[in-house]
């Protein structure tokens, strides 16, 4: 075990570059899920017709299958019917797609889970089906939805570890990089590593917890 | 779409087949034995029990799976007691899920009423025992749900399983690929057999909560 | 009220464009994918496919990043170096008049024809052995380095050579590579585990996963520089004679590969980068 060499300040250069790539690929990526899941999930709970039943299928297929084996896909497998995503991109896509189909089932259940006496005198009231989910409905159901969105974005930044399949150089893959050239530093980085993802998750829900207390 | 490529190669598939069903099996032994002894800690009256089982689930919950799946391969064998792919990684997954499945248990045990614990202890059974014959056995049949979802998560995860030459279903993937150089296809049949595994879980765990949600 | 409709019309209005981007780059693709699907690049052969690189002004070549002697991604300069990389420049050189006018991508046994023929490189220069089952997938340049199969053990082990393994050996390898594949026919019953990339693979030797690791004995020698408990053991049991691999049908640049290759040679450029690397000249 050689800390001192481990930590030298060459390798830790070389692992910041690797975090950097991995939090703006878990940035894009958490926007992007953030909105089509939102926007599948309200389908889904307004059963629209048509639509919905689609997103359905759709949603169950991708939660249940294994992310690693959805990056890999959209890497390797897409372009053989012409579909060419660049290393970033389909990873970025992949995780999108995966964490997407995970929201919609968040951002329906907290929409569901509304009261529905509420949606009645809201109506009765004379709002519209639209405005009563503009103005009743989605206020409260973000709000429950917070705690599982962000332990859901929690997830994605540790998913993007996930890529090393693909070799993007993201901060796991250039451990790997940086064991290789001394098997000594494999329990002392693994350890730095650790506390990097740790922090970085632990920093996301101290937000989220400070964002719950506020809106209670 | 080729369908001699599953037919082909169907022994191969099989095997990794064999293998991710077996990971993920003893796996979810694993991380619910575990999962409920870190539940326990977690609202034990001893304080230092408390704070570990905290630590444990807050820590391990914020890094990737990867990361625990190497430390279990890497680590070991630094002690001069190597554990295959295989072995290192069904214990990352079990030691992984089961900070998930701790968090689960513990919110089955506090949704049990105070006062089952209160009588329980006036009637003279230690804390270990009314935990044991009492409160657990109720909070299980609450937990099952949220438990089946971490064993459909435990399927799909098992997937990181190929990173470290594991012999689960993506590990043979790869090696189907490497001969027919199809990864379109090779990848579909793949999805297939996951869903094969994860589809009829997840219906499962809809009913059982539909269940729940009738009777409370 | 009103800061949160603003909010979500430009939630919306993002969501659309990102939509809307995913569905024309799907129909694009699609279309284009009818005509390459099964002769890979077939109406881009001819004089097209340098014509393109001409008209880029740069060489897009797959290299491993986890080879040393080869191609190595050195994590302080965040250099990849190595003989495939020399060789690289070369070619760039030859075609394009600059050997800096070369980007370099990561590749691993087991990505780099995908990547080949889905047109993200021109070439892989990876340490790729000239196969019979490879060249109905791709074409090879003249073969511009002779390797050989051997295995990498830890110093005192006693495995000397191939004849000490046996059905209840473990060897490690890469996935995609042709070592895997020999080693099971040459030790019936052998158990073979194989991995991403080499890097990975020569980790888990380090951790004691195996007897012995498998491929080029030129790969194994950089490996055994880089940790001196190691050592190649035996002669090489195999021939590996690597090419350069470009999409099926794009022959005019394999003759500007092997123009290169002829150019390196008769200037004995080729022999100073075969010793600057593996430290003695070839036939040696």
């Amino acid at each position: 075990m050689d800390f001192a060499g481990a930590y030298s300040a060459e390798n830790l250069r070389f692992l910041a570059d690797g975090l950097y790539v991995t939090l703006i690929v878990a940035g894009a990526s958490i926007v992007l899920s953030f909105l089509i899941g939102c926007i599948v999930g309200v389908i889904r709970y307004t059963r629209l017709p048509v639509l919905s039943p689609i997103m359905l299928v759709g949603v169950e297929l991708i939660r249940n299958l294994p992310l690693l084996l959805i990056i890999f896909f959209m890497r390797f497998a897409l372009p053989e019917v012409g579909i060419k995503l660049g290393l970033v991109a389909a990873t970025i896509t992949g995780l999108t797609i995966f964490e997407a189909a995970m929201i919609a089932e968040i951002v329906r259940g907290g929409l569901a889970s509304i009261d529905k006496g509420q949606i009645e005198a809201a109506r009765s009231s004379g709002l519209s089906a639209m405005q009563t989910l503009w103005h009743i409905v989605l206020p409260q159901g973000l709000r429950r939805m917070v705690p599982p969105l962000v332990s859901q974005f929690i997830s994605l930044l540790k998913d993007t570890s996930l890529a090393v399949v693909i070799s993007l150089p993201e901060l796991m893959h250039h451990a790997g990089i940086v064991i290789g050239h001394g098997y000594t530093y494999t329990i002392p980085i693994l350890l730095l590593v650790a506390v990097i993802y740790f922090s970085v998750n632990f920093v996301l829900s101290v937000i989220s917890r400070r964002l719950e207390t506020r809106h209670a | 779409m080729d369908f001699t490529i599953l037919t082909d190669y169907f022994d191969v598939y099989l095997e990794g087949f064999r293998g991710t069903v077996l990971s993920s099996l003893l796996a979810l032994i694993g991380s619910f034995v575990l999962g409920a002894l870190i539940a326990v800690f977690r609202i034990a009256p001893v304080r230092p029990l408390r704070w570990f089982g905290t630590g444990y689930v807050e820590f391990i919950r914020n890094i990737p799976l990867l990361l625990v799946v190497y430390m279990f391969y890497y680590g070991p064998s630094a002690l001069g007691l190597p554990l295959d792919g295989f072995t290192a990684g069904t214990i990352g997954l079990a030691v992984y899920t089961s900070s998930f499945i701790a968090e689960a248990i513990r919110a089955g045990i506090l949704a049990i009423p105070k006062g089952q614990t209160e009588a329980a202890r006036s009637s003279g059974l230690s804390y270990a025992q009314t935990m044991i014959h009492i409160i657990l056995p109720q909070a299980i049949k609450l937990v099952i749900p949220p438990l089946g979802n971490q064993f459909i998560n435990l399927i799909k995860n098992s997937s990181v399983l190929t990173i470290v030459a594991g012999l689960d279903l993506m590990y043979f993937a790869d090696i189907v690929n490497a001969d027919t150089y199809r990864t379109f296809d090779t990848y579909i049949f793949v999805a297939l057999f996951y869903l094969a595994l994860t589809l009829p879980l997840s219906y499962g765990v809809r009913v059982w909560e539909r269940r729940l949600e009738r009777k409370y | 009220m009103k800061k949160r409709w603003r909010l979500i019309s430009i939630a919306a209005v993002c969501a659309l464009a990102v939509l809307a981007g995913c569905a024309s780059n799907g129909a694009g693709g699609n279309a284009a994918g009818n005509g390459g699907n099964a002769t890979p690049a077939a109406g881009e052969s001819g004089s097209g496919a340098l014509g393109k690189i001409k008209d880029r002004g740069k060489l897009v070549v797959g290299v491993k990043y986890d080879t040393k002697l080869f191609g190595l991604k050195d994590p302080a300069s965040g250099n990849v170096e190595g003989f495939d990389i020399d060789i690289s420049k070369a070619i760039a050189k030859h075609i394009l008049g600059d050997e800096n006018a070369l980007e370099l991508k990561e590749v691993t046994s087991k990505t780099r024809i995908p990547m080949l023929n889905n047109g993200e490189i021109d070439m892989i220069v990876a340490t790729m052995t000239i196969t019979e089952e490879r060249k109905k997938e791709v074409d090879f340049s003249d073969v511009y380095f002779q390797a050989g199969q051997s295995l990498l053990v830890k110093k005192g082990s006693p495995i000397t050579g191939i004849e000490s393994l046996t059905a209840d050996s473990t060897v490690l390898g890469s996935k995609g590579s042709t070592s895997v594949k020999n080693i099971r026919e040459k030790v019936d019953g052998i158990k073979v585990l194989e991995f991403d990339n080499y890097q990975d693979a020569f980790n888990a030797l380090k951790a004691g996963q195996g007897d012995a690791l498998t491929t080029d004995d030129s790969i194994l020698y950089g490996m055994a520089a880089q940790d001196t408990n190691y050592e190649v053991v035996g002669k090489p049991f195999t021939d590996e004679p690597y090419g350069i691999a470009v999409q099926k049908g794009n022959s005019d640049i394999v003759q500007a590969i092997n123009d290169t290759l002829k150019e390196l040679h008769d200037s004995g450029e080729y022999d100073q980068i075969y010793e600057k690397w593996i430290g003695k000249k070839p036939g040696e």
